[in-house]
């Protein structure tokens, strides 16, 4: 279990006790966070669900698979601090997260 | 106008298995999508990656699994309306009025979605005042390239569509391509003639800058970039081409009066019909209690919807359930010999 942060566009803070196994955008999307669409369900295949991590979580979290910069291409404006909320599986390492959620996935 | 016993919006593998179990019970369909190919999804996001749970099919790429479906309803004859959204639905008496993009209209009793999560729409730039300029100086794909002969062309993005047409408009353009970082992920071959003509001065290259702001009051006239290092450049251009992809978007079907929720529309699980008789959902884009979205549960659904079709478009016969195995009808139908 970890306590991950998401702050939508509007500034809310929404903290989230979210399972080990479940990633980041599925802990976002089973509590009803708004601004993560993930349409293609997780696939890395469409970048909506498109994330800024906190600039100290940024060599802590998993590195980008092969795919993850390509799709960041599409994404909505990307900045070096963002990632798919899809490929960042929840541990206890990740307790403390903090992603800031863009205004738009597209 | 277009008759037809039942529309199908969306032609990935759902629409397909859908337009088959229609044509199989003997109704007429055809298919709108607003791609210019066939396969939906599986076609646009996935080509290469492989599948591996469907059905009787150990593993198969998207692009495979499209090829298969469109063999499966070969023997019948299915209009393909492609490159073309539907706006409007509209009831009229029994049947539905429906409109496309290209003002295509059909008159038809069952429209079934199996519009997956929407209809693909290019990505746009995200500095807000590049709406002003869209389809006069900024485009998200080239209908006419000679419009831009003897201009200045800035070109943004990173993968095929943006290397092959910065190698093409250089020829008789002055070219600027911006991307978002060193790495592109088109061809290698593109990519590697993309430095050629870098390094010959016919294509101005601007690596890990992307667009900040534009300029101009009625004509386009420039447009910052900034860099990771918050370098700002200011290049002079006629024109802005913009190729980051295409996203889903719900689109004109949050009009049409279905209980829509979360981006997908409410049925029941008996003919997968929407609040709205005669209009069902199917794939992705439908919900219901335990709906999984997996491509083998859109071939239930269609089948299933196809059924209910049949009621509304033949309202005095009585539909048959029939096997594939040993109905005659069927295998006239398929155009294979019976025993």
């Amino acid at each position: 279990m970890a306590k991950i942060t998401y702050i939508t566009s509007d500034d809310k803070i929404h903290e989230i006790d979210v399972q080990n196994g479940l990633t980041v955008m599925e802990g976002a999307v089973q509590n009803d966070i708004p601004g993560i669409d993930a349409d293609c369900g997780g696939g890395m295949a469409c970048a909506t669900c498109h994330v800024y991590v906190k600039e100290e979580w940024l060599d802590k979290l998993p590195t980008k698979e092969d795919g993850e910069e390509d799709m960041l291409d599409m994404a909505f404006e990307p900045k070096k601090n963002s990632r798919l909320s899809c490929q960042l599986v929840v541990s206890d390492d990740l307790d403390g997260l903090t992603v800031d959620i863009p205004s738009k996935q597209g | 106008m277009n008759k037809t016993d039942a529309l199908i919006i969306g032609a990935g593998p759902t629409g397909l298995f859908t337009a088959h179990q229609l044509k199989l019970i003997g109704l007429d369909c055809e298919i709108v999508d607003n791609l210019d190919k066939i396969g939906g999804q599986c076609i646009e996001l996935y080509p290469d990656k492989p599948i591996y749970d469907i059905p009787a099919v150990p593993e198969c790429t998207g692009e495979e699994l499209t090829n298969n479906l469109i063999n499966q309803i070969k023997p019948f004859d299915i209009k393909f309306h492609l490159s073309e959204r539907v706006d409007e639905v509209k009831k009229e008496g029994d049947n539905w009025i429906v409109k496309t993009s290209n003002d295509t209209i059909f008159q038809t009793p069952n429209v079934i979605i199996a519009g997956g999560v929407g209809s693909f729409e290019p990505r746009k730039f995200f500095v807000k005042e590049c709406e002003k300029f869209e389809n006069q100086s900024i485009f998200y794909s080239i209908k006419d390239k000679k419009m831009f002969e003897g201009k200045t062309v800035s070109i943004f993005g990173g993968g095929d569509s943006a290397l092959d047409w910065a190698v093409e408009l250089s020829k008789n353009s002055k070219v600027n391509l911006i991307h978002r970082r060193d790495d592109f992920r088109g061809a290698q071959a593109t990519v590697d003639k993309v430095k050629q003509l870098a390094n010959e001065g016919k294509i101005n290259l601007f690596t890990k800058f992307q667009m900040t702001g534009i300029k101009g009051e009625n004509k386009l006239e420039s447009i910052d970039i900034k860099s990771d290092d918050k370098e700002v450049k200011i290049l002079k251009t006629d024109y802005v081409l913009g190729f980051f992809g295409l996203i889903m978007q719900l689109g004109p079907i949050a009009n049409w009066g279905l209980n829509i929720d979360k981006k997908t529309i409410e049925v029941d699980t008996e003919k997968f019909e929407t609040n709205q008789k005669g209009i069902y959902a199917v794939g992705d884009i439908c919900s219901y209690p335990g709906k999984l979205k997996l491509i083998l549960s859109g071939f239930h659904e269609g089948a299933l919807a196809a059924r209910a079709c049949f009621k509304l478009a033949r309202p005095n016969e009585k539909y048959r359930f029939e096997f594939t195995t040993s109905s005659k009808t069927i295998k006239n139908r398929l155009g294979v010999k019976g025993d």
